[in-house]
């Protein structure tokens, strides 16, 4: 079975407690917060004004240049306001707040629920279209998926990798959305393939998830999906990576930064992502909403919803029965590269594919010791980089060496400070060694030009 | 003794080759320097702090030496008197500046600015602000793990564990401005070095509206403009909801310190202005913070 | 009790390793080769071996309370780790003094000057057997209250070095399985691997290093053996990985984390080097056993072999 080549973990999956809970919907909330950045790339600017009313699907964040993404009202209502309000980690930024009045969408969105398979759109259109409904890498990355599947000129797409792996332990979302919105990402994979010419995509799923795989080939046999393979790879912590999911999947690897995927032929989309696709090209429906999960040990329900966004942490937490007492993590994604949260007042947003409440022991981390040079850190780097080096020189702030060391290769997976036996922050301050030497390199590029 | 004579012989010999080879090399890579480099250098004060702008102090005296014209560079540490004696060592004029001393605008203590969120990451400033606002709810304020602390060459900085903020020590600050590049959040500012080390600013970077910054913190400033109207030589501006007291033009009247109604306005070695008779309806500040900042509001 | 949030940059869980569990089972894979050196050469073997680790972690608690001035690490074991291997490193005749002065020796200048765990450039118990080795060598090389009717009075190294020949009389089974002259815990070289088995079966280490030291060691005694004829070609290198410290050394020794390389490439130049050195002390050397000797030149040279041996960079060829 394949994996990606080098590095990776084994932490404990913990998906049992909300693989088997069926995706359900979540009440509408009576207000929502939409930001206007929920994408890599420049904020959308507000079309609405204080008093306007809106519909479900309606515009009401226009995108801001070609690396930027729509935002549509996912409730019917009336603006409130139109003010910076404190993100999940506290980071005041600009949002629509939205007052509910029943549930009334635009008319142009098809609402039926059976499949609409044929799609005779030319791969401009589908762009257009994606475009147009604001869909945004819903796996966690939030990158414009408009902007990935524009190939550049002069280079040329082969394989289109579906990534449906989601190696973040606790996360289910993907896992039920293949599950039960099987025949939908099929579709979606389809419009994807056509979309930037390619005769064949790979959809990429760990074999923890046997039934999605076999449940993912019955439909590609039955109704005669072509081009698409499912292929199963061996568990291990970042498979669900860019890069590490190419290499996986493909065997190549994608030369490091600035090379981008499409270097070696390939283009990522995530399974989520590519029912959204299927819904904006098809139904004519923006991304509104999008399947999360809720789970943690000690919640007293754990639940897979499908919620629109901007519905607030709070209203979600209290349909789980709330926090529990004591320590608690509260996590935008996975623990192993979610975000902590620290305002629970904060909008759902596109790319939270998971809400998960650590607690008791495990939200402490362990006391700092000394570096032993272990070198584990170093063989679990799925990037082939030195963790302890990076950490110690940003640390001391020798960003130059740090960039000679390729510090900005590093995709903040974790595997680091996961394995590190004396529990040293390692990610903690390649992250800022990262940020500044990617900084410098920007200042460099623009001081020569 | 025929090995004695045989030692000594050998070494001597050695020694008077690699003299000769020594001698040819150091006159083919003799590089010439203008010997008042090292005059300059030994002029400045040697804290290599790379407050100058440059590498250290070696770097600044061959550029103090190299360039024409020098009035753009200038020691903080060494201060004018030693600039003014270096230009007039070299022939040249110095920048005319008066002492600076390093300021750390947030007065967010533990009792007015409360924990909201418990942190367990890395303690460095700099990995907290990668992320999230840090431990209360305002973004502006100080975070308090000392990024500043460890990048003053001069132990002027530390933090204060009873109120969480970093505290200067203004004679020993040489206002090199390390502190201002440290600080994740902007926090410091080189402020006019008033005499007595008196000082007058305004304690609070928060850029948000005045119910906002209520709800983070206490001792912040709310943009109500007081000050400003108060103010007779007109060195406060109010920007973003945030005052700013201009060094240059304020007169250390302390006029604008008793108008404050969150007591966001801090001074220094100086004593406040005694109340005014027309004020006992305000008993504490802080009742008056409140009332004041509803009449924000509405 | 109320709801308090934490935050903290991810990752936010941790794989559950911990310096202590390292340590602890490094000590439980040199348990075998006490048990073992306990049977064959006396009670004494646990008197020596409780000594020196009862004095290494006194001197590095003394240490870091009294003289650097902060929290004694004592917890962590690894001051158990050195003590045991310092002991395995000794004849079981040594008076218990010495053990003691090897002690201070290898936590107070091979540890803690250096700043102590993680910062040291040698491996500490080599500094303190090295150090006594120069120090004490007439105690250091008294074999004698070792086994009565194994070959008396010098190591089996010592006496094939000069007579190779030998090498096609000596009994296996028994070097195996801890019969023969040595230091107290190198012995066994049974006990040694079920240890080593276990060290890369709890992923404590890897292969990489005591296999490159290993094969050397025996590709370059097979060679010395052909060019005598030949007739050794099997016994010398079989020999050489029995006798002495090459067990003891390339897999507990070596594999020494702070002193071994970072990468898997640096770590098989480091094994190859220790090998080399090793068999050019015993073979061509005045020292009977050049094991500890190998081991520590090669620890000088870890930092140039981490500056060259990087690992591979994804995405490059």
């Amino acid at each position: 079975m394949r994996t990606f080549p080098i590095g990776g973990i084994h932490p404990q999956d913990n998906k049992e407690w909300s693989k088997d809970k069926a995706i359900e919907v979540l009440e509408l909330p009576n207000e929502v917060m939409i930001p206007m950045i929920q994408h890599i790339g420049a904020p959308a600017t507000p079309i609405v004004a204080k008093g306007d009313k809106v519909l479900v699907g309606q515009l009401i964040g226009q995108a801001v240049g070609f690396v930027s993404a729509n935002i549509h009202s996912p409730i019917s209502g009336t603006v409130t306001s139109v003010d910076a309000y404190p993100n999940g980690q506290g980071q005041r930024r600009m949002m629509i707040v939205i007052k509910r009045e029943g549930d009334e969408w635009l008319e142009s969105i098809d609402r039926s629920t059976e499949l609409k398979r044929e799609c005779r759109l030319q791969p401009t259109e589908i762009i257009e279209k994606i475009k147009r409904a604001g869909v945004v890498g819903l796996g966690g990355a939030q990158f414009p998926t408009h902007v990935k599947l524009s190939i550049p000129d002069g280079q040329r797409a082969e394989v289109l990798v579906i990534n449906g792996v989601e190696c973040e332990p606790y996360l289910t979302s993907d896992y039920r959305n293949m599950l039960e919105r099987g025949e939908m990402l099929l579709t979606g994979v389809e419009i994807l393939m056509r979309a930037i010419g390619v005769e064949r995509a790979v959809i990429g799923v760990e074999n923890n998830k046997p039934d999605a795989i076999k449940h993912l080939r019955d439909i590609i046999s039955r109704d005669n999906y072509r081009g698409i393979e499912v292929m199963p790879l061996k568990l291990r912590y970042p498979q669900g990576g860019e890069k590490q999911l190419i290499a996986a999947v493909t065997g190549r690897q994608i030369a490091p930064p600035p090379a981008l995927p499409i270097s070696e032929g390939a283009v990522v989309c995530n399974v989520s992502s590519a029912i959204a696709v299927y819904e904006a090209v098809q139904k004519d429906k923006p991304l509104i909403e999008r399947v999360v999960t809720i789970t943690g040990k000690e919640l007293k329900s754990t639940h897979n919803y499908l919620a629109r966004f901007g519905t607030s942490l709070d209203f979600i937490l209290d349909h789980v029965g709330g926090l529990p007492e004591g320590d608690v993590k509260l996590l935008n994604g996975g623990p192993m590269m979610g975000r902590s949260i620290v305002d629970t007042s904060a909008p759902l947003i596109k790319g939270c594919s998971g809400i998960t409440v650590l607690s008791g022991q495990s939200v402490a981390r362990g006391k700092e010791g000394a570096c032993i040079k272990c070198a584990k850190c170093v063989s679990v780097c799925p990037m082939g980089l030195e963790p302890y080096l990076l950490s110690k020189l940003a640390k001391l702030q020798k960003w130059d060496i740090a960039e000679e060391h390729n510090t900005i290769d590093c995709i903040e997976c974790g595997c680091c400070s996961y394995t590190c036996p004396s529990n040293l922050p390692l990610l903690d301050y390649i992250r800022i060694g990262k940020q500044t030497v990617m900084t410098n390199i920007r200042a460099r590029a623009a001081a020569k030009k | 003794m025929n090995t004695l004579l045989l030692t000594v012989l050998t070494l001597s010999v050695l020694g008077i080759v690699l003299a000769v080879i020594l001698y040819f090399v150091a006159q083919k890579f003799k590089v010439y320097e203008d010997p008042r480099i090292d005059d300059v250098e030994k002029m400045l004060p040697g804290a290599n702090c790379g407050g100058c702008g440059f590498a250290g102090c070696r770097a600044m005296s061959e550029a103090l030496v190299t360039r024409d014209n020098i009035a753009s560079l200038f020691c903080p540490v060494a201060g004018g008197d030693t600039m003014k004696s270096i230009a007039s060592f070299l022939g040249k004029t110095a920048a005319e500046k008066s002492p600076m001393v390093a300021t750390m605008r947030c007065g967010g203590t533990c009792d007015k600015r409360p924990k909201v969120n418990h942190y367990d990451g890395a303690l460095n400033c700099a990995v907290v602000n990668t992320f999230y606002v840090g431990e209360s709810a305002c973004a502006f304020g100080c975070i308090g793990y000392g990024d500043c602390v460890s990048a003053c060459k001069f132990g002027a900085l530390h933090i204060n564990h009873e109120t969480g903020l970093v505290e200067v020590d203004a004679d020993k600050c040489t206002a090199c401005g390390a502190c201002v590049k440290a600080c994740p959040k902007g926090l410091f500012e080189l402020r006019k070095k008033w005499p007595k080390n008196r000082a007058i600013y305004v304690a609070c970077r928060s850029k948000n509206r005045g119910a906002v910054v209520m709800k983070a913190c206490k001792a912040g400033c709310i943009g109500c403009g007081k000050c400003e109207k108060v103010c007779a030589f007109g060195a406060i501006t109010i920007d973003n909801h945030l005052a700013y007291i201009d060094p240059e033009k304020c007169k250390l009247c302390r006029k604008c310190v008793n108008e404050c109604p969150t007591g966001a306005i801090k001074i220094v070695n100086m004593e406040p202005l005694p109340k005014e008779p027309k004020a006992p309806k305000t008993p504490a500040p802080e009742a008056t913070a409140t009332k004041d900042n509803k009449s924000v509001e509405a | 009790m109320a709801t308090r949030l934490f935050a903290a940059p991810s990752p936010h869980i941790h794989g559950g390793e911990s310096t202590k569990r390292i340590m602890l089972d490094v000590v439980l894979a040199l348990l075998p080769a006490l048990a073992v050196s306990t049977y064959v050469l006396g009670l004494r073997v646990l008197l020596i071996t409780a000594v020196s680790v009862v004095s290494c972690v006194a001197f590095e608690y003394l240490i870091a309370r009294f003289l650097l001035r902060r929290e004694a690490t004592i917890c962590d074991l690894s001051a158990v780790v050195t003590g045991v291997l310092l002991a395995f490193n000794l004849p079981a005749g040594i008076p218990w003094w010495i053990v003691v002065i090897g002690a201070l020796v290898a936590i107070g200048i091979g540890k803690m000057t250096y700043g102590g765990l993680g910062t040291n450039p040698f491996n500490p118990a080599l500094t303190g057997r090295i150090f006594l080795l120069m120090a004490y060598p007439v105690e250091m090389t008294d074999w004698t209250t070792s086994i009565p009717d194994a070959l008396s009075g010098s190591t089996m190294l010592a006496e094939v070095k000069y007579n190779p020949a030998l090498a096609s009389e000596l009994n296996f089974t028994e070097m195996f399985g801890g019969y023969m002259n040595g230091s107290m815990g190198e012995i066994s070289a049974l006990a040694l691997i079920i240890g080593g088995i276990y060290l890369l079966w709890r992923r404590v280490i890897t292969w990489h290093i005591p296999v490159s030291i290993l094969l050397t060691m025996a590709l370059i005694a097979m060679f010395y053996a052909l060019g005598f004829g030949g007739s050794l070609v099997y016994e010398l290198p079989l020999f050489h990985l029995l006798a002495g410290g090459a067990l003891l050394g390339a897999i507990f020794m070596a594999t020494d984390y702070s002193t071994s390389p970072m990468t898997h490439k640096g770590m098989i130049i480091y094994g190859v080097g220790i090998g080399v050195i090793t068999m050019v002390i015993r073979l061509w050397g005045a020292y009977p056993e050049g094991m500890s000797f190998a081991i520590f030149i090669m620890n000088a040279a870890t930092p140039l072999i981490n500056k060259y041996c990087k690992p591979k960079r994804f995405g490059t060829k």
